[in-house]
């Protein structure tokens, strides 16, 4: 459907801003706006002063070789980091310019804002499709009548729903790596977050898989703000339109995907996009 | 290199004897349970040979060391049921809880000294436990029910549930924290707090290493004797009154086996068909928590 508007004569569609392009990066408001972020696990600091502003309603990249702090920088985005012993953090995170960190700010709250999407796919393994879909609404017992457009829609969107409509009751662990990664994404999107974290949603995924994903991408960041953690640079290179890149806990660049990986400006930039490390 | 011949030959001589030595060692149990089994057996169709089956299964009363004599197996059934309902029913909730407090919310500090402390619990002698029914529990029950007998199955079916809590919160805790940490992050960052966390995600998931838990508890509380020959009271009486004395299987036993019945006769072949039901039931509990534990590994 967006393809078919964004060809159509009826004028410039809105979200064809969002195309790396033609997008203005003045002009697209801040959806997640990071400010001097640094984190501790410990005694050990993996992320130093990091500060970005995430665009709304586009795929913005993070990439980085391992150990560089991109997990550690996403989990602050929706208050996982605080869950592990002897993790802190300094600096401020705003949402549509609230402090997430603000006190009196219920952790809780941000993360039914701000959904996730992990590495391993981890659908609960009691609960059927559905009570997947629905364990978000379940688990902070939000009471929906409509349950069955909810499940239907988040299982759409998540690319899932054909595959799946038949046998709605059965385990979520029955399905297929990729079908259960897609599960998980439906499950986040079921509780109409606003922002979608995904910290490398395709690492335990096949090639085929992987495309079905990235391509899920493409339509989900019409409604979504998505931040991808990714290993893989041509990921980085396909699904985003920012890219941030992480060396040892610094944000080295962040700018327009299409200039960072064609002209970085930083030396450890090239080195890193043109594969002299990492 | 001729001289490392007879070494080399030696070593694999060595090496055969530590083999067999090691697997007879394995043997060992084997081999009891099969002979306790052939024992269990024989005697048990040495007593079917002289009381009927159907005597056994449906009679009502169990008084073979009466001159009337009846063989029905219910009374002793129902006083093991009986003592073991209230000892599950104590064990499970407290026991339950106590390893999710260990596995979900105590600090590794907390837990390092409580588990350990825990489990000293399983350490007291059960002599200890039965008279702690008899003389301490018993009375105290008293004050509350002025019917209770000096003998009954309530007070020494407590104190069975606190001496299995340890095994319930140690075999629970092992299943709780066996459940990958990607669930529960899975759950918070849906917004699910600590409390739906745990018990809508992470304790579902670890049902069937709990059922695991809970099964082999029952095979202990049914299979438990010095409490129970204690503080149960020696009286086979079909009845689910907690508050008059019964008699269980195990205490029969022991009953039988400590007093002056002549061997090879009717009376003293009773002990071994009740030591075969007993068998019989802690042997499918015994199974049936290996099933549920393999299946909650292999998940």
């Amino acid at each position: 459907m967006p393809e078919a508007f964004s060809e159509s004569a009826c004028g410039p569609a809105p979200y064809r801003t969002m195309q790396p392009s033609d997008s203005m990066p003045d002009t697209v408001a801040a959806k997640l706006s990071v400010q001097e972020l640094s984190a501790w696990y410990g005694e050990k600091q993996v992320l130093i002063r990091v500060s970005l502003d995430i665009p709304e309603r586009q795929v913005t990249a993070i990439i980085g070789p391992s150990g560089c702090g991109k997990s550690t920088l996403i989990r602050c985005f929706n208050r996982m980091h605080e869950l592990v012993p002897a993790a802190k953090h300094r600096g401020s995170i705003q949402l549509d310019g609230e402090d997430i960190y603000a006190n009196g700010v219920d952790p809780v709250l941000i993360r039914r804002r701000i959904g996730m999407v992990f590495q391993k796919p981890n659908p609960f393994p009691m609960m059927s499709i559905r009570d997947n879909v629905l364990a978000g609404l379940r688990l902070t017992s939000t009471r929906r009548a409509d349950t069955d457009a909810i499940v239907e829609r988040a299982l759409q969107q998540a690319a899932l729903w054909s595959e799946v409509k038949d046998r709605l009751g059965e385990p979520g662990t029955g399905l297929s790596g990729g079908q259960q990664q897609r599960l998980c994404i439906a499950r986040a999107l079921a509780v109409e977050p606003d922002v979608l974290l995904m910290d490398e949603p395709c690492s335990a995924l096949d090639p085929i898989a992987t495309t079905r994903i990235e391509d899920l991408l493409t339509t989900l960041r019409e409604r979504y703000t998505i931040i991808i953690v990714t290993h893989n640079m041509q990921q980085a290179a396909r699904v985003s339109q920012k890219t941030a890149f992480l060396l040892q806990g610094e944000l080295v660049e962040f700018t327009e995907t299409d200039a960072l990986f064609t002209k970085p400006k930083d030396k450890r930039t090239e080195d890193y996009v043109t594969g002299k490390f990492g | 290199m001729a001289p490392r011949q007879p070494r080399r030959w030696v070593r694999r001589w060595g090496e055969a004897v530590i083999e067999r030595g090691l697997l007879g060692c394995a043997l060992v149990s084997v081999v009891t349970t099969a002979a306790i089994l052939v024992i269990l057996a024989r005697q048990t169709g040495e007593f079917f040979s002289e009381v009927s089956i159907s005597q056994f299964l449906f009679d009502s009363q169990w008084t073979p060391l009466f001159a009337d004599k009846h063989f029905g197996i219910w009374p002793l059934l129902a006083g093991t049921f009986l003592t073991s309902a209230i000892a599950i029913g104590v064990a499970l909730p407290f026991g339950l809880l106590a390893a999710v407090y260990l596995g979900e919310f105590a600090t590794p500090r907390v837990r390092a000294i409580l588990k350990p402390t825990l489990e000293l619990l399983a350490g007291v002698p059960t002599l200890v436990y039965g008279y702690f029914a008899l003389v301490t529990l018993t009375p105290l029950l008293q004050r509350v029910l002025p019917e209770l007998s000096g003998f009954n199955a309530l007070s020494p079916g407590i104190v069975m549930g606190v001496m299995i809590i340890p095994m319930i919160t140690s075999l629970g805790e092992d299943a709780i924290s066996a459940v990958p940490g990607a669930l529960r992050e899975g759950a918070y960052a849906l917004g699910a707090g600590k409390l739906q966390t745990v018990f809508r995600v992470v304790l579902p998931t670890a049902l069937s290493g709990i059922a695991a838990a809970l099964v082999l508890a029952v095979s202990r509380a049914v299979g438990e004797t010095m409490i129970v020959a204690i503080a149960a009271g020696q009286q086979p009486r079909l009845t689910l009154d907690p508050q008059v004395p019964v008699e269980t299987m195990t205490a029969y036993i022991v009953q039988v086996g400590m007093g002056d019945t002549p061997t090879g006769t009717l009376e003293y072949r009773t002990i071994f068909v009740v030591g075969a039901t007993l068998f019989a039931i802690t042997f499918a509990a015994n199974l049936l928590s290996q099933r549920l534990a393999r299946r909650f590994r292999e998940r």
